[in-house]
């Protein structure tokens, strides 16, 4: 039980970037485009937080912070190429995001030799600091969970989950988005522009992979390298089909995955798990995303229009 | 007619586009495109425009070298992509054949040729098994191939990492050298190209595709395959074994791929890599199969261009660009290519403009 409240926050730390993302994702298929660029978005997003922090560590205690912002914006602009490609130009949708995350891949790293003249931005002394909430902390069990050197992304994690929640079900824009996503003709007919919403959707993705991206690379990493990420973005994905397209199942898949990451950690403190290879709980997270997919596969239904090419003229 | 040209005018205009993207970025950057086009003049045939050093054929095997693998694992995307699925673990199928592979090679002794021989089997068919999981999940349970298959990448990444340090290893990142029997070296070919690594992985590369053109064009199998990629519903209808199609189109598609393992493994290295993190392989054959059109020819003619381009990079460094530039290029071919339908139906607006005012 105690190793298990010593996970927690370890086990949170790997899941904020995952539920973010995974939540960018929701946007983008609740809009009806499918968006398999998460994990590209994810990697500009750390390189854009990465480089920041290093350049304004000694300017301002607030890098990390710029640095989010900024992963946020580039984020959102790299989303333009996947939104462009697959509305406008009725690309296929899963061959235009791996393009996004090929294309990620060498756009990081052809910008790390520009401005640092290596493969990698250069290391960054402190990023996001685990923070102590006073009082909070003093709970029993609760406090040592939640609000013990917890990564201040946890808390930022919960707030995005309920706002999604909120306008995804509370507000006519969210009403709009997901009639976007199940049967755009019908919510054209109703006066929705289907192409702003979808845009919306998209960009929508990519400021939240890009914001998921700096968080990982911030929290969990000292620099960004091409292997920074290293699928966490495809976990999103796999996330937010486990979680049904919900805010509140992502928040739940992406807490799951985290914990099953913080266990390569933790395992050699458990007996029964100590003797097993290291790199047995590398692949674990994914031999666990395939097994879940299976669990959940006759039930779990995304958005009815998500993948599909947009033609205003089908009825 | 008019469908047939834009099946070539289209991946043309697309390469052309990528290139430009490539070289406004490269210009952007403070550099100049020109060592870019000389990197890839000298890949392809050998000769330096500058001028400056003589003709060496030397890069024409080390960019025939890079176009086996991607050959071999764009054969394996056009080959599910005729069935109508999206093979994105190809990647971890060829981890999977050069495992496969290296097990042979190294555990079993067995006569010079007929070695390589049984060593390219193993993966083949360890290839074929990584790809039945995704294949049997998706007609099965109706599971998304793409994310099953990104799944598998990474499992394949981890457990071939840790099957390898099995055979002992070398500070834990490669494994000891093959037997001769089992290598694809050839002394004939390394010598013709002034000691490129050029290596026999050519034959199977060569069988594969005309494997892969027989069994599309001209059994009723291909056929089959074709019919379920064209229209599901219909070909059940028509009496074809849709679940059955599924998982065999991902089988031979993992085949394809597993085969790229070995003839890395074997020809290019002849030993067995701990891989930090993947290589890039199944992306890069993404690529070749999309522009290749998911034909036989068309794959060998577009992977011969991305193994070109794969080729030039460290000559593309030594002219101080980046060698990533590659990757933004392929990928921005792979985009253009994408967006076909789009850029058609914009193409054909112009033209009614243009007819209109007439």
């Amino acid at each position: 039980m105690k190793l298990f409240l010593e996970m927690f926050p370890i086990a949170l730390m790997f899941a904020a970037p995952i539920v973010i993302a995974a939540l960018g994702g929701l946007f983008s298929e609740r809009s009806g485009i499918v968006n398999v660029a998460l994990e590209g978005i994810m990697m500009v997003g750390a390189f854009a937080a990465a480089a920041v922090t290093v350049v304004l560590e000694p300017v301002t205690p607030a890098a990390a912070w710029i640095g989010l912002f900024v992963a946020v914006l580039s984020g959102m602009v790299f989303s333009l190429l996947h939104a462009s490609a697959s509305i406008n130009f009725k690309a296929n949708q899963v061959v235009s995001g791996t393009a996004l995350n090929i294309l990620a891949g060498g756009l990081t790293v052809y910008l790390c030799q520009i401005f640092f003249r290596q493969q990698r931005t250069k290391a960054f002394s402190s990023g996001l600091q685990k923070i102590t909430v006073p009082g909070l902390s003093d709970i029993p069990i609760i406090g040592e969970m939640f609000f013990n050197g917890a990564y201040p992304t946890f808390y930022v994690m919960v707030v995005l989950v309920l706002l999604t929640a909120f306008i995804v079900y509370k507000t006519p824009l969210g009403l709009r988005l997901r009639a976007c996503g199940e049967h755009p003709q019908a919510a054209a007919s109703m006066g929705i522009d289907v192409y702003g919403m979808r845009y919306f959707g998209v960009v929508a993705s990519g400021a939240l992979a890009g914001l998921a991206g700096g968080v990982m690379v911030l929290s969990a990493d000292i620099q960004y390298t091409v292997t920074s990420i290293h699928g966490t973005g495809f976990i999103a994905l796999a996330s937010l089909i486990f979680g049904k397209w919900n805010p509140f199942g992502v928040l739940g898949a992406g807490v799951f995955f985290g914990f099953s990451q913080a266990l390569s950690f933790y395992a050699k403190d458990i007996d029964f798990l100590a003797k097993m290879p290291t790199e047995f709980f590398y692949f674990l997270p994914y031999v666990l995303t395939i097994v879940a997919l299976i669990v959940f596969s006759g039930r779990s239904v995304g958005p009815r229009a998500a993948g599909e090419i947009y033609d205003a003229g089908k009825r | 007619m008019g469908k047939d040209r834009s099946k070539i005018t289209v991946p043309l205009v697309a390469v052309l586009l990528g290139f430009i993207t490539g070289a406004i970025i490269i210009m952007i950057t403070g550099k100049s495109p020109l060592g870019m086009v000389q990197a890839m003049v000298r890949t392809l045939t050998g000769f330096d425009i500058y001028g400056r050093s003589s003709y060496n054929p030397y890069y024409i095997g080390e960019f025939l070298l890079q176009s086996l693998p991607i050959i071999l694992t764009g054969l394996s995307i056009a080959f599910a992509f005729r069935t109508g699925l999206f093979n994105i673990g190809a990647e971890g199928q060829l981890m999977m054949g050069s495992l496969a592979a290296v097990t042979v090679a190294l555990l079993l002794k067995a006569p010079f040729g007929f070695h390589s021989l049984l060593c390219l089997l193993a993966a083949a068919a360890a290839g074929a098994l990584w790809g039945a999981i995704p294949g049997y999940l998706k007609a099965r349970f109706n599971v998304h191939e793409v994310v099953v298959t990104i799944m598998l990448n990474y499992t394949a990444l981890h457990f071939s990492n840790w099957a390898l340090l099995l055979f002992g290893s070398v500070d834990r990142v490669k494994t000891s050298e093959f037997p001769a029997s089992a290598s694809l070296a050839s002394k004939f070919l390394a010598d013709m190209t002034n000691g490129s690594r050029l290596n026999w992985g050519i034959i199977p590369v060569i069988i594969a595709l005309v494997l892969y053109w027989f069994i599309i064009e001209k059994t009723t199998f291909g056929f089959s395959l074709r019919a379920v990629g064209f229209n599901k519903d219909a070909a059940r209808y028509a009496g074809m074994k849709v679940e059955r199609d599924v998982v065999m189109s991902m089988v031979i598609a993992g085949a394809f791929a597993g085969l790229a393992g070995a003839v890395i493994t074997l020809g290019t290295f002849n030993f067995g890599r701990v891989l930090p993190s993947m290589e890039g392989y199944g992306m890069d054959g993404i690529a070749v199969a999309l522009v290749g059109g998911n034909a036989a020819v068309g794959v060998l003619f577009s992977g011969l261009l991305f193994g070109m381009l794969k080729a030039a990079q460290p000559l593309m460094q030594s002219s101080q660009i980046p060698r990533e530039i590659a990757g933004i290029i392929q990928s921005s071919i792979v985009l253009f290519v994408a967006m076909r339908l789009g850029i058609e139906a914009l193409l054909d607006t112009l033209k009614r403009k243009r007819e209109g005012q007439k």
